[in-house]
């Protein structure tokens, strides 16, 4: 398969990545096209803000009520299976039961919580993605992908103002 | 100030040298250090093979330096998750230095502490008796009993710890690939999972981060009120009380600080990490540790004061021994430890300083461990019917594994600063750069609809947060 032309700059501070990313939206490179990839979080930038929308908190909560039902489950239908000489206490004693239940919850939400991160993150990924090992010393790189010939060039231009200069073209 | 590139690249070489350079007393002290968990797992081994005879428990203390050590390390986890995760959710800018410190120390602690009821069974191998699974011969476990309870508690906050340790790391382990060269690369490209820094990374890896923060300071301060549990829910004298819960979970913060405050002046020193584990943070921890100690001490005034004015005689035959008698010179030897010389050295200012705050995190250390051997043993060899007292006297083999696992949290420790930064590096640059940018209110923001318009400064003008750069 052939090698997708990218080209990327790399900025030397936010507001440079930040004016790079607006001026590859008025050359009319859809968002989507748009890649920023930065060694800290700038959440103070509006480029750090796409894909910022996540069902995460509620997926950990779904999983909290998923754990703490199978936590139920776990304890109760154990003790009614095996029961054990009680002196005619409940067989499922609601505090015990309780402590499963929280424990359990709480497992649910964490695990969830982690998965949903790793895959909404897309991680693990191994395959070769745009990177630049310069970015480990503080340059935020912004690139542009899937681009026509014309883009490509108003691209090179913006992303050449933004960077001051040195524009990287590579294939992925 | 903001961080310009030779600040990130001083950065970078100051927390990355340990990973890249060792010296010559990193393999000295990992081989000492070695040797003594070697020793330990020998004695172990020989408790195994000559049975649970030679460690010195007997009827009727069948509980005492294994049941102890566990209790303890338990409670040193509580540096860790609980205090990062409660700064990490107050926005506690000096925090940033010391999370991951902290974090380490909770997951390695957990799993030394996890290991003593193991250690502590005549026949280790039958463990998986204590998991629930189904079995053919009904020996399910027994939901009611509070050990059973500790298996999942502990079990959900060595997960929860794990996690919260591990996600942070993964930027730093790209930072580190990007670095380094030979079969460090390629280690740590598979360790990175293909981390880049995008902003959908970057926005998943804080709510998650947030979401655990939230979520294990509940679980933190479970697993400490059920292995409390252990002791209080049994009609035994000193132990059978309503305050057990919170009083170990103060006694737990308490030590945890302790030991976040020793591990931290040691890397301090060791790594010459001194730029970044600064004065101030011990300062701070030092205050929250005079808060701790006040607290432990409202906590065992109010549980012996209780006992003393009901005047029962079981409780009383387990009380006076410990305040005037065999058990006095420890009593008084943790009253000391935990309450006096902190109380003295961190209430006063100038003593309040990282030399002044590591000599009373060390007699909290020793104060905390001889409190855990106060409430397990004593009442155990003085429990209702005289004819059944009995007294109990450590053998080498106890202390020998007591030693070992001290050296083996050390060990772990030194491991662990060898594979990973110990101090979290993208957090500190986002906590420099956060503190050189001054927010302007959410009153003056314009509409979202600026966001596509260009900004002459290049900052955003979005409803995220505008920014205005001050320095």
């Amino acid at each position: 398969m052939p090698k997708k032309p990218v080209i990327y700059a790399l900025c030397p501070d936010p507001e440079a990545a930040q004016r790079a990313v607006e001026g590859l939206r008025r050359a009319g490179i859809e968002a989507r096209n748009i890649a920023v990839v930065s060694s800290e979080p700038f959440e103070g930038y509006e480029f750090s803000r796409r894909d910022h929308q996540t069902p995460m908190p509620w997926l950990a909560a779904l999983g909290g009520v998923v754990g703490g039902t199978s936590g139920y489950f776990l304890a109760a239908m154990t003790q009614r299976s095996y029961p054990l000489p009680t002196g005619n206490m409940p067989i499922v004693a609601l505090w015990p039961t309780g402590v499963i239940v929280y424990e359990m919850t709480m497992l649910g939400a964490i695990l969830v919580t982690l998965f949903t991160m790793f895959i909404s993150a897309r991680l693990p990924n191994w395959r070769a993605q745009l990177y630049d090992p310069a970015v480990s010393d503080g340059m935020i790189l912004v690139g542009a992908t899937n681009l026509s010939q014309a883009s490509r060039i108003e691209a090179n231009r913006v992303l050449g103002e933004a960077a001051g200069g040195q524009v990287k073209e590579v294939g992925l | 100030m903001v961080m310009n590139r030779d600040d990130i690249a001083r950065l970078n070489e100051d927390l990355l040298r340990p990973l890249f350079r060792t010296s010559g007393r990193f393999y000295w002290a990992a081989l000492i250090l070695a040797l003594i968990v070697i020793v330990a797992l020998a004695a172990w081994g020989y408790q195994l093979w000559a049975g649970f005879g030679v460690a010195g428990l007997n009827r009727p203390v069948y509980w005492a330096f294994y049941i102890t050590n566990f209790v303890f390390w338990i409670g040193i986890s509580h540096a860790g998750t609980l205090i990062s995760a409660i700064l990490r959710l107050a926005n506690a800018r000096w925090r940033r230095p010391v999370t991951r410190c902290a974090e380490v120390i909770t997951v390695f602690a957990l799993m030394i502490g996890a290991s003593f009821p193991v250690i502590h069974l005549g026949r280790p191998w039958l463990a998986f008796w204590l998991f629930p699974y189904p079995s053919e011969r009904r020996i399910w476990p027994n939901f009611r009993s509070p050990l059973v309870w500790d298996f999942f508690a502990i079990t959900t906050y060595l997960t929860g710890s794990t996690t919260f340790l591990l996600l942070p790391i993964i930027p730093d382990w790209a930072l580190v690939r990007d670095k380094a060269k030979g079969w460090r690369r390629k280690l740590y490209s598979v360790l990175a999972l293909g981390w880049r820094g995008t902003p959908r990374q970057w926005s998943r890896l804080e709510t998650a981060m947030h979401i655990m923060a939230v979520a294990i300071i509940p679980v933190a301060v479970s697993v400490h009120t059920i292995v409390s549990w252990d002791f209080a829910m049994a009609p035994v004298p000193m132990r059978h009380s309503t305050v057990f819960g919170p009083y170990f979970v103060a006694g737990a913060i308490f030590s945890g600080i302790a030991a976040l405050i020793l591990a931290m002046a040691i890397l301090r020193k060791v790594l010459h990490l001194e730029d970044y584990l600064t004065p101030l943070h011990f300062d701070n921890l030092g205050k929250l540790l005079l808060m701790m100690s006040l607290f432990w001490l409202y906590f065992i005034v109010a549980e012996r004061l209780t006992v003393w004015y009901g005047n029962e005689t079981s409780e009383m035959a387990v009380y006076w021994p410990t305040q005037r008698g065999p058990f006095a010179p420890l009593y008084w030897t943790m009253i000391g430890c935990n309450f006096l010389v902190p109380f003295i050295i961190l209430s006063i200012k100038q003593l309040r300083t990282v030399a002044g705050t590591v000599v009373a995190s060390s007699t909290i250390v020793v104060g905390m461990w001889i409190e855990r051997f106060l409430i397990i043993v004593p009442p155990l060899e003085r429990k209702y019917l005289p004819f059944a007292w009995g007294t109990y006297h450590p053998r080498p083999v106890e202390i020998i594994i007591t030693a070992g696992t001290f050296a083996a949290m050390a060990l772990l420790y030194l491991l662990f600063v060898k594979f990973v930064p110990i101090i979290s590096i993208w957090e500190l640059k986002a906590g420099v750069r956060q503190e050189s940018v001054v927010p302007i209110p959410a009153s003056l923001l314009r509409a979202p609809d600026l966001i596509e318009s260009p900004s002459p400064s290049g900052l955003t003008r979005g409803p995220a947060g505008f920014s205005r750069e001050v320095s």
